[in-house]
């Protein structure tokens, strides 16, 4: 299935929907029926879509108009951020989450279906552009402690929680996954550090680009995924809260684990410029459906070396599976001192960004990858307020030291093991992985290499421009030196498109490459994983074969009494043997698998970003005409 | 290609069938270069219609050299020498090129030699168009084209055995130009009596400098240009390794869009050498044709120096009786050498600034014709591309 379709069928589908007509609905669902295979799903489905589009469904547009109760909302959502977890306030959203049976495939649903009330706006783009806060509640006036925010003024034609609270209204706060749009969140770039507190508060931080995605991938993914691995959960769950369903375990799966997670990116400097003891934060918002945690939308507060440290607990569970662990981005001493020593130059600001994005990028791998997402770590690192900090992650910490040395074992033992490989695919495999790994590595450098001469080819311009400029000014000709200082003008701003386009290698082209050559490590650390299996049967197996030597010399030398313990010792071995077996078989299956999930998101990763590259190529020679073209007849004038 | 670029610079002199030179033929040998030097003329002095010779960077050298040093020619722009050929940088890439053979794959290899070649054929084609510029410029010119020694340039078929300059005669040159541009300073700080030359003073001055950073600046702009090509070249080929060598169905994926960075690059590439044909070759022409119009002020200020000096010399000499008469001569040359002087010189900057404004206006439409041409056949492939690789997805 195609993401991009998808998204789109998710939006444009949706829209009817929220005018209170069903059939759209049909067409969003139908496609993760089809994956997941289950055909009441999309009957279930069906259900809340006719229920919301009914009644509430007006109502949610109707009355946050009317009520306008921006405020509040507010509240609810900073009490718990600024507080920390306030336990009340999780048992208020957890009750629903463990009641909403049917309510998170509604979110999907609905969410983007109540955007179109908005102005005219492209749902979508509202998706990227703008914070998704959640939270709606009835009990409105309970709360409201502080005043409103205006970061939230565009908020009540979002306010299409309403409605599901009509549907379960019994609870005082029902949480949802609604997203309260504030344009705010763009302007939260790293430089705004007052409003950047004012967003921690009020939770909602979330970014851009990569949402469109999410909605993808959840469909995608997720919806592939999740049936299997979520079911039970879901189904012990809330079996039947909204019990109108009338399969409601695969409704259950099918609510789909929609699960966004965005960070936006602060840099906090500590107290007054406090050189190279800042460290930078990101927010890290998460808006999902999935009843495995305990609200739809939250935020958290991480610094990188968290990141480092999710990588390192998850790659010491997984790795040994033979799962593919996505890697973070690297440590870079030198990008971060740059930032530290503050230097509001391009190349930090470029660097925060670049860094932010990367990290966007890893965890959405992590996210969107179904084994994974299940793991309470990635849970607690979406979740929890207050992560205790990550150790052993700094580069010239004793533990880096350590694992250092035991990375270097490793590899030497990687080196000693001599596996006669009895599966071709693996070994071919293995072999593309290493081939690819080199040629990547190779069009990195030379991407960068593009990047820089990108960005020198801008700095020589814009010199060209300048000079040129001068030498119409000292043109004697009217009309000649009117055509030099345009051509001045059109050399000016073909600096400006140079640098946007070494912006866009970079981006779109380099950062790609980098993110896979790290995937590729991954990969082949999983294949390494299963090779380190192999060796553990064999050398059990060569144990058996020893203790079973040794029984055959005891019963020879008839000693009894040892052959007792002989016999022990084979059963115990037989045991391991089958033991490692399975074990192997068991990572070979995994590695096999996530080799071909991983090509897949590959094939898709590399399809999509090299497709937005070349557009970015294909805008430049489109600015580029322009300009030439109103060069051009200045160029005729001159007489 | 190689013809264009004379024309370009000489638009405006009469094409006059009398007196025609061209080089229609080029020879590259090891380190010279050895030019054809194709004549038709109808002047009586020459002894056939039609006749070539062949020609050496030196021998070009020398006949500016001996415009230059011709006291008759002081009053003209003498047309600024064709700079040496210079191949030193590819033939020094085309070498490692050779070392480096090992280390390459087949495809990377032939691609690198193509594109060396390329480049030292275009530098080869540069060469030969300066060449023939200045023999144009001097055909056409009312005064030059009747000189002696530029007709046995174009008609003697042998050696003209000029010889490079010998490390004393370098010597000696050097300390004339220090000279020289110290006396420069000198006479340009007189004030001129002509408001016109006074005028045409200041301003070369100041275009001369302004056309030398224009000029560096944008041979910087086009070498990074010329590399980001290449970047984008050496980014094809792998993409391309890398589609040939997966499984997967990305494939066919790399091995469109390394078709495609393909023909970018070869675009990229021809902008990059168009901006250097159009932009950098006119920019560094008129560097050196404003130092010979500068030039030509020195030798009218220094005249006019050595006029006022002769008056006063006339002065005195009055003033005390004695060699009156071989003062009134002195005086009575410097006086018609400094008229003779400003009489031609006004013309030729007054030519000068037609050329110049005709040649930039004929290079900047075509600059911006081309530079519109490959964008939008840049475009074009693109957009077809992206149209593929959405269909494809």
């Amino acid at each position: 299935m195609d993401p991009s379709l998808s998204v789109s069928d998710i939006t444009s589908s949706t829209k009817p929907l929220s005018e209170a007509s069903s059939p759209p609905v049909m067409d969003l669902l139908s496609e993760p029926a089809s994956e997941a295979s289950s055909a009441p799903m999309v009957d279930l489905l069906m259900e809340p879509a006719s229920e919301g589009s009914s009644a509430p469904m007006v109502d949610i547009l109707s009355e946050p108009a009317s009520e306008a109760s921006s405020a509040p909302m507010v509240d609810l959502l900073m009490e718990p951020a600024s507080e920390g977890s306030s336990a009340p306030m999780v048992d208020l959203l957890m009750e629903p989450a463990s009641e909403a049976s049917s309510a998170p495939m509604m979110n999907l649903l609905m969410e983007p279906a109540s955007e179109p009330p908005k102005p005219d706006i492209d749902p979508l783009a509202d998706i990227i552009n703008d914070t998704p806060l959640s939270e709606g509640k009835t009990p409105v006036a309970a709360m409201p402690q502080e005043p409103p925010s205006d970061l939230f003024d565009d908020e009540p034609s979002e306010l299409f929680a309403e409605p599901r609270q009509s549907n379960t209204a019994n609870d005082n706060y029902n949480e949802h996954p609604t997203d309260i749009f504030t344009e705010e969140a763009i302007t939260t770039l790293p430089s705004a550090v007052s409003t950047v507190s004012v967003n921690s508060k009020t939770n909602g931080v979330h970014s851009d680009e990569e949402e469109p995605d999410i909605f993808a991938e959840a469909t995608v993914e997720l919806s592939l995924d999740s049936p299997r691995n979520d079911r039970k959960k879901k189904e012990a769950a809330k079996p039947s809260a909204s019990a109108s369903a009338p399969a409601p375990s695969v409704s259950a799966s099918a609510s789909k684990p929609q699960p966004k997670t965005l960070e936006e990116l602060i840099i906090v400097f500590h107290s007054t410029g406090d050189g190279m003891n800042a460290y930078m934060a990101y927010k890290v918002s998460t808006q999902t459906t999935l009843p495995m945690f305990r609200s739809k939308t939250f935020t958290v507060r991480r610094r990188f070396s968290d990141f480092l440290g999710l990588y390192e607990k998850l790659s010491d569970k997984h790795t040994l599976n033979g799962y593919i662990v996505p890697p973070p981005p690297e440590k870079s001493i030198m990008g971060m001192t740059k930032v530290k020593v503050g230097k509001e130059d391009n190349s930090s600001a470029e660097f925060v960004e670049r860094r932010r994005a990367a990290l966007e990028r890893y965890l959405q791998r992590v996210v969107f990858h179904p084994s994974l997402l299940q793991d309470p770590d990635v849970r607690e690192f979406l979740e929890r307020d207050d992560m205790p900090r990550a150790h052993n992650t700094q580069a010239l910490s004793g533990a880096g030291f350590l694992k250092m040395i035991n990375r270097a074992t490793d590899s030497l033992s990687k080196m000693t093991i001599k596996m006669n490989e009895s599966d071709v695919w693996f070994e071919e495999k293995l072999q593309e992985v290493e081939a690819e790994d080199q040629q990547l590595r190779k069009l990195h450098i030379m991407v960068d290499s593009l990047v820089g001469h990108r960005k020198e080819l801008s700095v020589n311009t814009g010199g060209f421009a300048k000079s040129v400029a001068m030498l119409g000014s000292s043109e004697d000709n009217t009309a000649l030196s009117r055509a030099l200082s345009q051509l001045a003008e059109v050399e000016d701003k073909m600096e400006q498109l140079h640098q946007e386009q070494a912006a866009s290698d970079s981006f779109c082209f380099a950062e790609l490459l980098a993110d896979y050559i790290r995937l590729l490590g991954s990969v082949r650390a999983s294949f390494d994983q299963r090779m380190k299996t192999w060796q553990r049967w064999q050398d059990a197996q060569n144990m058996l074969q020893k203790k079973r030597e040794t029984e055959a010399k005891l019963l020879w030398a008839n000693k009894p009494d040892k052959l007792q313990q002989a016999k022990d010792d084979i059963t115990e071995w037989e045991a391991k043997v089958t033991q490692y077996e399975r074990d192997f078989d068991r990572v070979s299956a995994t590695v096999r698998k996530e080799v071909l999930r991983f090509e897949k998101e590959k094939a898709r990763d590399f399809k999509k970003q090299i497709i937005k590259y070349l557009e970015s190529l294909l805008q430049s020679q489109q600015q580029l005409i322009k300009y030439w073209e109103a060069f051009l007849p200045e160029a005729k004038a001159i007489a | 290609m190689l013809f264009d670029r004379p024309r370009a610079v000489n638009v405006d002199l009469q094409t006059d069938a009398t007196l025609q030179v061209d080089i229609s033929d080029a020879l590259s040998e090891r380190d010279k270069v050895k030019f054809t030097v194709h004549t038709k003329s109808t002047l009586p002095n020459f002894k056939q219609n039609e006749f070539s010779v062949v020609r050496q960077h030196e021998e070009f050298i020398w006949l500016h050299d001996s415009f230059v040093e011709n006291e008759e020619y002081a009053g003209y722009i003498i047309p600024p020498a064709p700079p040496r050929p210079d191949f030193d940088a590819s033939r020094e890439k085309l070498q490692k090129l050779g070392e480096g053979e090992g280390s390459m794959t087949k495809e990377e290899f032939t691609k690198m030699k193509q594109e060396l070649e390329a480049e030292y054929l275009a530098i080869f084609k540069k060469t030969v168009a300066m060449h023939e510029v200045f023999l144009c410029r001097v055909a056409a010119h009312p005064v030059l084209r009747k000189d002696m020694n530029f007709h046995v340039f174009l008609e003697y078929n042998q050696d003209l055995s000029v010889r490079g300059k010998n490390k004393r005669e370098k010597m000696e040159d050097f300390f004339k130009n220090v000279v020289k541009s110290a006396d420069g300073v000198l006479v340009a700080g007189v004030k001129d009596v002509d408001d016109f030359f006074e005028h045409e003073k200041t301003f070369l001055l100041e275009y001369h400098n302004r056309v030398k950073d224009a000029s560096s600046k944008s041979d910087r702009m086009i070498r990074s240009h010329k590399s980001a090509a290449d970047d984008i070249n050496r980014i094809a080929s792998t993409l391309y390794t890398l589609g040939t060598q997966d499984s997967t169905d990305v494939c066919k994926f790399f091995l469109k869009v390394s078709e495609l960075f393909e023909k970018t690059r070869k675009i990229e590439a021809r902008v990059a050498a168009d901006e250097d044909l159009k932009l950098a070759d006119l920019l560094k022409y008129y560097l050196r044709e404003s130092q010979a119009a500068k030039d030509l002020l020195y030798r009218r200020g220094r005249a006019l120096v050595d006029y006022e000096n002769a008056n006063k010399a006339l002065d005195k000499a009055r003033a005390k009786n004695k060699d009156v008469l071989q003062a009134e001569t002195s005086q009575q040359v410097c006086c018609q050498k400094f008229e003779k002087i400003s009489e031609s010189a006004k013309q030729e900057l007054i030519d000068f600034k037609t050329r110049r404004v005709a040649a930039f206006r004929k290079n900047l439409v075509e600059l911006a014709e081309l530079e519109l041409k490959h964008a939008k056949g840049n475009l074009q492939l693109l957009q077809s591309c992206v149209g593929v690789l959405k269909g494809d997805t």
